[in-house]
């Protein structure tokens, strides 16, 4: 596949593209299955205090 | 790594996190912050008062003006990118940095190397003539290498964490480095006269070049001035509330989201040119979708303290930070507005623009910075907490007057000229020479400069305040809040 | 997928850098490839050799930092600076110099609208000349002789990056040099055959070339090139 083709290629698809992915991962984000583990992985910043880091006096 | 450090490793399973490293950042990023806002201020001076380009050749406005951007962004800010991301990575993997101390030392020093070699060659008139990517061929190469070890090292340190998921600030990190990379790479491509020689040419010409080059200057600040920042917001402010950020859902979305659009806003800086059109209206159209994202940050970032906003009576750590998001918001609005074809046709050329990047570098990227520093001294020099929260209110209270000062006499002046150039009078001629807008400026350039100062007086006091803290000192004084609340409530 | 993206991060980064990549294929690379990005016109030829060496101080001193040279199609601007700018104007710009700020006027078309010894003047004590003026002082300029040994090498460069210089050109770079900058003691005329318009004059009257010579040689040409009387617009254009 050469350049051209392929600017041709993302010069008709980038819609669709942006479109399909952004929903995808708003799907991915808002579904309730997912919600508890993201409650836990914000949390991450607070375990290393627990676990005695070394810059945490 | 020190074994002072090394001794402080409190559980077996802890890794040892290399924060020497990070205390040499976090000086570099306090010394260049400092040097970048004096440059500033003094090429400020010199729109107000000419006399002062001194007619030497080593210090006029257009030698010192690259001089003051690049100490600012990729000096000030890119120590305490760099810094940070460091922290930042290993703690929220728990794993030490990848490639250790040997790596980071050399990413240091490189980076550091990079600046120096970068500055001296402004003031000696070594420059590629591009906004924001002045350095000549050579520092480019060199800066290629150190950022290709500054990935292996960010990356490296991901793939060795002990934490399953990867944690979004890093996300954020992570972006800013690879476009940066690639931005670097396809707009500084060159041609040296010759290998003993500074000289280059850009391989790009006219409205390529021109293109190419408002695609890496806009991008410069959506990944290294927005996403790198936004990875410190995602970490630091949470932290420094003492609660998990608002949606990490929405953090989730802002990613992706602001990734994809902010690539495509470059043409806006183009606006009217001999650019073609379509690509003008594509710059455009993104530009404006680019608020949704940006707002959404900024709720994000704010809301992580619903519940907790009391704290920002006692903490003025904090209230740099929240104020650091609220100027986010503002910028954010302002630029999707000015890059509008109609609005940009006046703005464009004039000082709005200027008020515009500083509502967004002062307002956002530098007091935000301010709050990290002050949130890491004390950690990584260990020590209870920092030599006075009284100097950080006032250093606070001075740059933010500073910012409003800069900001609104940017507004007036930039708003006035861009009037005063398209004024016809009752006979249909232009009213006003070029030269009566120039003078018309003059006492907003005054104001302005005033700001400045006041910015660089605040971050003297920031250092004082830090080298205090290092030190181990305490200052002996009243409480934050301690006037207006009973000291349970806190 | 996207679980799995968010625990490697070389997916990460590669997913990362597909997104950001789209934007500049879609408005990079046209740019090159679209045949109506530039304009066809009559008239742009690369720079003469002290042309060049000019716009090297101009890059050198940063003049782009004040200084727009991209006149918008507007009345008002129209009226100040002149015909709007065209892409072709700058078609041999490494880099381009169309700026983001005016402090001082735009200079697209600043060429032949003031007299050498008003740019040498200017150039040398700004306010001397316009009062209000905030520009810089460049005393220096007339001081320093041009250094030009190389010239014939950065052409070369130019040409690598796509600047059609012939090799008649280069071979006759120092030449063509000096005879612009000292009309009076080499024939300009085969240096103005080969760049049409060059203005050839001992620019600030010193015996030597210098830096000063070269700089208002440059400034002289900006957008003298193109005949903008004879432009057509075409319907597609701009």
């Amino acid at each position: 596949m050469d350049m051209t083709t392929l600017v041709e290629l993302a010069r008709s698809l980038w819609v669709v593209w942006l479109m399909a992915v952004f929903l995808g991962i708003v799907f991915w984000a808002y579904r309730p299955k997912n919600k508890e583990r993201f409650e836990e992985d914000a949390k991450i910043i607070f375990k290393h205090d627990k676990n005695g880091g070394p810059a945490h006096g | 790594m020190t074994s002072a450090s090394l001794a402080h490793s409190a559980t077996p399973d802890a890794p040892n996190y290399y924060d020497d490293l990070i205390k040499l950042f976090v000086i570099a990023a306090a010394f260049w912050g400092l040097a970048g806002f004096l440059a500033g201020d003094y090429i400020a001076w010199q729109l107000a008062f000419p006399a002062l380009n001194l007619d030497l050749e080593w210090t006029t406005f257009g030698r010192l003006r690259p001089l003051h951007t690049s100490a600012v962004i990729f000096a000030f800010g890119g120590n305490i990118l760099l810094g940070s991301s460091f922290y930042v990575v290993q703690r929220t993997c728990r794993a030490s940095l990848f490639g250790g101390a040997g790596l980071g030392t050399f990413i240091f020093w490189g980076y550091q190397a990079f600046i120096v070699l970068a500055a001296t060659g402004y003031l000696l008139g070594i420059s590629q003539g591009k906004e924001y990517a002045e350095p000549e061929w050579y520092v480019d190469l060199w800066l290629t290498i150190v950022w290709v070890a500054y990935l292996v090292a960010f990356a490296g340190t991901i793939i060795k964490r002990k934490e399953p998921h990867i944690y979004v600030a890093n996300w954020f990190y992570l972006a800013f480095i690879i476009t940066i990379a690639m931005l670097h790479l396809v707009n500084n491509a060159s041609v040296p006269v010759s290998l003993s020689g500074t000289k280059s040419y850009i391989v790009w010409a006219g409205v390529q070049d021109a293109m190419t080059q408002w695609w890496y200057g806009h991008n410069a600040v959506g990944f290294f001035l927005t996403a790198g920042f936004l990875g410190m917001m995602y970490y630091f402010v949470p932290k420094q509330a003492d609660r998990p950020v608002y949606s990490y859902r929405l953090s989730v979305i802002h990613f992706w989201a602001l990734s994809f659009l902010y690539i495509w806003a470059g043409p806006h800086h183009l606006h009217y040119t001999a650019l073609p059109d379509w690509v003008q209206t594509l710059g455009m159209t993104f530009s404006v979708m680019l608020w949704m994202p940006s707002w959404g940050g900024m709720i994000n970032g704010l809301m992580t303290l619903s519940g907790a906003w009391h704290k920002l009576r006692t903490d003025p750590v904090l209230r740099f930070m929240v104020a650091s998001v609220g100027f986010y918001g503002m910028s954010t609005f302002e630029g999707p507005l000015m890059s509008v074809k109609v609005v940009n046709s006046l703005s464009h050329y004039t000082d709005w623009t200027i008020g515009h990047v500083h509502s967004g570098a002062l307002g956002w990227n530098a007091l935000i910075s301010f709050g990290v520093l002050y949130f890491l001294v004390p950690k990584l020099w260990k020590r209870e907490r920092l030599y006075s929260l009284r100097l950080v209110n006032m250093h606070f209270w001075i740059s933010t007057i500073g910012i409003v000062l800069y900001i609104t006499a940017m507004w007036v002046s930039g708003i006035m000229q861009g009037l005063m150039w398209r004024t016809y009078d009752s006979l249909g001629f232009l009213q006003y020479s070029f030269i009566e807008t120039v003078e018309a400026m003059h006492p907003y350039y005054i104001i302005r400069a005033i700001g400045g100062l006041l910015f660089v007086i605040g971050a003297l006091i920031m250092i004082y305040n830090l080298y205090k803290t290092a030190k181990g000192d305490l200052r002996d004084e009243a409480p934050m809040g301690a006037n207006t609340a009973p000291l349970a409530a806190r | 997928m996207q679980a799995k993206l968010e625990k490697n991060v070389i997916l990460l980064a590669i997913a990362t850098l597909i997104t950001v990549s789209i934007g500049g294929l879609v408005q990079l690379v046209p740019l090159y490839t679209m045949e109506s990005t530039i304009e066809k016109v009559d008239g742009v030829r690369p720079y003469s050799p002290l042309e060049l060496a000019g716009r090297n101080i101009y890059v050198r001193e940063g003049c782009y930092l004040c200084h727009s040279q991209m006149i918008r199609p507007f009345r008002d601007e129209v009226e100040r600076y002149g015909h709007y700018s065209l892409a072709a104007e700058s078609m041999y710009d490494h880099p381009f110099q169309w700026g983001s700020k005016r402090t001082g006027p735009d200079l697209a078309r600043v060429g032949g609208k003031y007299s050498n010894d008003w740019h040498v003047a200017h150039l040398t004590d700004p306010r001397q000349v316009v009062p209000e003026s905030i520009m810089p002082g460049y005393p220096f300029l007339v001081e320093k002789p041009l250094y030009f040994d190389d010239i014939a090498a950065h052409m070369e460069t130019l040409r690598i990056v796509g600047t059609p210089y012939t090799d008649e050109q280069i071979a006759n770079a120092l030449a063509d040099l000096r005879a612009q900058a000292n009309p009076e003691t080499v024939d300009p005329e085969a240096m103005q055959a080969r760049y049409p318009k060059a203005v050839a004059a001992d620019f600030d009257g010193k015996t030597m070339i210098t830096e000063m010579d070269a700089l208002v040689a440059y400034l002289q040409v900006m957008g003298t090139m193109v005949d903008t009387t004879s432009y057509q617009p075409n319907s597609d254009g701009r």
